[in-house]
């Protein structure tokens, strides 16, 4: 890469014992003209260099917020991180100056999102829009800018991209507009890639080869990934770990393969239930019954209580701790043995 | 509310027939002086028959045209050319009383519950605007007790009669457009994308509502939709879309576990599957490159161009959905085989 040469290397990536980046219990709420809605309440994971962790939710959950924590863009106000840490190579992003986060933007930690036409500006052309990162953040000359851009277009499998730098947004597909981004978020070589429901706005043809990309990428790179979605299917191709969302909580963390094996929490186990399956016939499908949660009234003790098969009293009295059930995987609920037990039968 | 019983309508005979049904959107150029350059053949010859009772899948990815035939099955768009018949009526030539009487045995149920509600009128008005429109189909005076019976059926709470759409969630407005659908006891009911803006856990309880309501009512269901998956569980008979064509039809079990079509199989091959073990035993087709686009379609065989299977002739001849030796179902390719392994 022609311009690795410009960038200091930096001392040491990762200290010793510590993860690439790791997210400590963080609090976020949204201060609104309705009240309080506490979006994410105490969420933590982390990433190791080179691996690929999902985040799996339902609209709401916090998973998106999580992550514009992570990247320091959460509107503020109405967003307020009330605590917590997000210590990326072991410093704390939270206790950095905007100009720090800045550099960390882009360069360490990029994203990705579900609506390229709208993460895309329409007035510009695409070559200059990967072009811009690099000559804002590398000093780069037009001329170097636009062959980097160049570069880039076809790393991202964009066909024929010297002749379409000087195209716009709308010129193009859905799946090559998404490839336009990812070009734009590896500009800077990243180590952490965030993909924002990289694949829900296309179809499933482009959506395979979308993903495809991602994960070859990410190894030829030598990245690690956080992928954001709701979609099971699409985390069983990819992920190494998964981390089940629910009402601003991480309700259950696993390993891919022990995951969808046999779920330990009722709403993880609710949900593998109720997709229909391409390779499996059946009749009604299962569903989790009610509603999720309104975040400004979030019910007492465990927030999935009202729609769990499972409730007891203590599920409405007590919030439920991480229970650990071997091999690192954790379930926040009263009885994960229980729905362990029952899934894996 | 009981089911719309009468000993002439038989569950399996065919209700609604359309033939060769084409919507060419022209492309114009100049400002004063409009000249038409050409035209996005959204839908380009489209026939098949509904039954009474089944559910129909139609399925494509973006811009196949699935939800313009929707829209000419409504009347909403007026097609190039083609037929189509409901109970041996044209639907087509239809005016006046008799679109109307038409109009009310089929109804449509929008994908994206949020826009297609109006948000200044309430859920009562809302389920109850088709009696205003037919006065005829519920007696005077009983129209707000028809709107509470349908809510009732569609699962939501009778009493929330005078609240507002953004009072609700995604998917109790969805089953809103239901009741709105159902209001009028229609036999047949388009489906457009109806869970694609819902959740995973409420999208399942929208499909269990459909189920229960077809098996209720004897309700007919055209359902289109891109996810293979849903499509699979709800429909009896399923028709893959490319390009403003059928490139293939049949039963569920015809489509997806003995496809024919390179289109059909590409397709399946490419929907996740949520076990992490069936990541490598699975063989995946990659189709490269994008859906041409509908203004310009190839010659020949639409599909050829992203087809690992194309041959000369695929360009020059156009294939017809016919059965073909590889499985008796119609198929649009002139090599239509089975796939060696599926899954």
């Amino acid at each position: 890469m022609t311009h690795s040469a410009v960038r200091p290397t930096p001392a040491s990536p990762t200290p010793p014992g510590g993860h690439l980046l790791e997210v400590r219990d963080l609090h976020v709420e949204f201060r609104t003209g309705e009240g309080v809605a506490k979006v994410i309440n105490g969420v933590s994971y982390h990433l190791d260099a080179g691996e690929t962790l999902a985040v799996l939710g339902e609209s709401g959950s916090g998973k998106s917020v999580t992550a514009q924590a992570i990247m320091g863009i959460l509107d503020t106000p109405p967003a307020h991180v009330r605590s917590g840490q997000i210590l990326y190579q072991g410093r704390d992003l939270l206790k950095q100056s905007e100009e720090q986060r800045r550099q960390v933007r882009g360069k360490e930690i990029a994203m990705i999102f579900q609506d390229a036409l709208s993460a895309l500006n329409p007035v510009f052309p695409v070559g200059w829009q990967i072009g811009e990162t690099l000559r804002q953040r590398e000093g780069m000359s037009r001329a170097d800018a636009r062959a980097r851009s160049v570069e880039l277009m076809d790393l991202v499998g964009i066909p024929a991209a010297a002749k379409r730098l000087g195209d716009y947004p709308h010129q193009f597909s859905g799946g090559m507009r998404q490839r336009v981004m990812i070009a734009m978020a590896l500009a800077l070589n990243p180590k952490v890639l965030i993909a924002d429901e990289p694949t829900t706005a296309l179809d499933v043809t482009v959506q395979a080869q979308i993903m495809d990309l991602l994960t070859g990428l990410r190894r030829e790179l030598d990245m690690a990934m956080i992928l954001i979605t709701h979609d099971l299917g699409v985390v069983a191709g990819v992920a190494d770990r998964i981390a089940v969302m629910y009402a601003g909580r991480i309700v259950e963390h696993a390993d891919v393969r022990s995951l969808y094996r046999a779920p330990a929490h009722p709403y993880t186990k609710g949900l593998l239930e109720s997709i229909p399956r391409l390779d499996m016939r059946g009749q009604a499908l299962s569903t989790i019954k009610g509603l999720p949660p309104n975040l400004m009234r979030i019910p007492s003790g465990c927030p999935f209580h009202p729609r769990c098969p499972y409730v007891q009293q203590v599920c409405v009295d007590v919030v439920p701790h991480d229970l650990v059930l071997g091999d690192g995987r954790t379930s926040a609920c009263h009885f994960a043995q229980e729905v362990h037990d029952d899934s894996a039968r | 509310m009981t089911a719309p019983a009468s000993p002439a309508k038989v569950r399996g005979e065919t209700i609604l027939a359309v033939d060769n049904l084409v919507k060419h959107f022209p492309i114009s150029t100049g400002v004063l002086f409009q000249r038409r350059v050409g035209a996005v053949k959204a839908v380009d010859g489209v026939s098949f028959e509904l039954r009474r009772g089944e559910t129909l899948g139609v399925v494509g990815e973006s811009g196949c045209g699935k939800s313009t035939l929707a829209r000419m099955l409504m009347r909403l768009e007026t097609p190039t050319s083609g037929r189509a018949t409901l109970e041996g009526r044209d639907l087509f030539r239809a005016s006046g009383s008799e679109l109307r009487r038409l109009r009310r045995n089929m109804q449509m149920v929008m994908q994206d519950p949020y826009t297609s509600l109006n948000p200044r009128m309430t859920v009562g008005d809302i389920i109850g605007e088709p009696f205003d429109i037919h006065p005829d189909a519920a007696p005077k005076g009983s129209k707000s007790k028809r709107v509470q019976e349908l809510l009732d059926v569609v699962g939501l709470n009778p009493e929330h009669i005078n609240r507002y759409p953004h009072q609700f969630s995604g998917g109790q407005r969805q089953r809103i457009g239901i009741a709105r659908a159902l209001a009028l006891r229609p036999e047949i009911i388009v489906c457009d994308e109806p869970v694609s803006a819902l959740d995973v856990s409420i999208q399942a309880q929208v499909i269990n509502l459909l189920e229960q309501l077809q098996d209720e009512f004897g309700l007919s269901y055209i359902f289109i939709a891109h996810d293979l998956s849903v499509v699979r569980h709800i429909c009896d008979r399923v028709a893959v879309m490319y390009l403003g064509k059928i490139v293939e039809i049949g039963t569920e079990d015809e489509i997806y576990e003995r496809a024919t079509h390179p289109y059909t199989q590409a397709l399946l091959s490419a929907v996740p599957v949520p076990d992490p073990d069936a990541r490598t035993d699975r063989t995946i087709i990659r189709l490269t490159g994008d859906v041409p686009s509908p203004a310009d379609p190839p010659s020949g065989c639409r599909f050829r161009t992203r087809c690992w299977k194309a041959q000369e002739v695929c360009a020059r001849e156009e294939p017809h959905a016919v059965p073909r030796a590889a499985d008796p179902h119609p198929s649009a390719c002139h090599f239509a085989e089975l796939r060696p392994t599926t899954h």
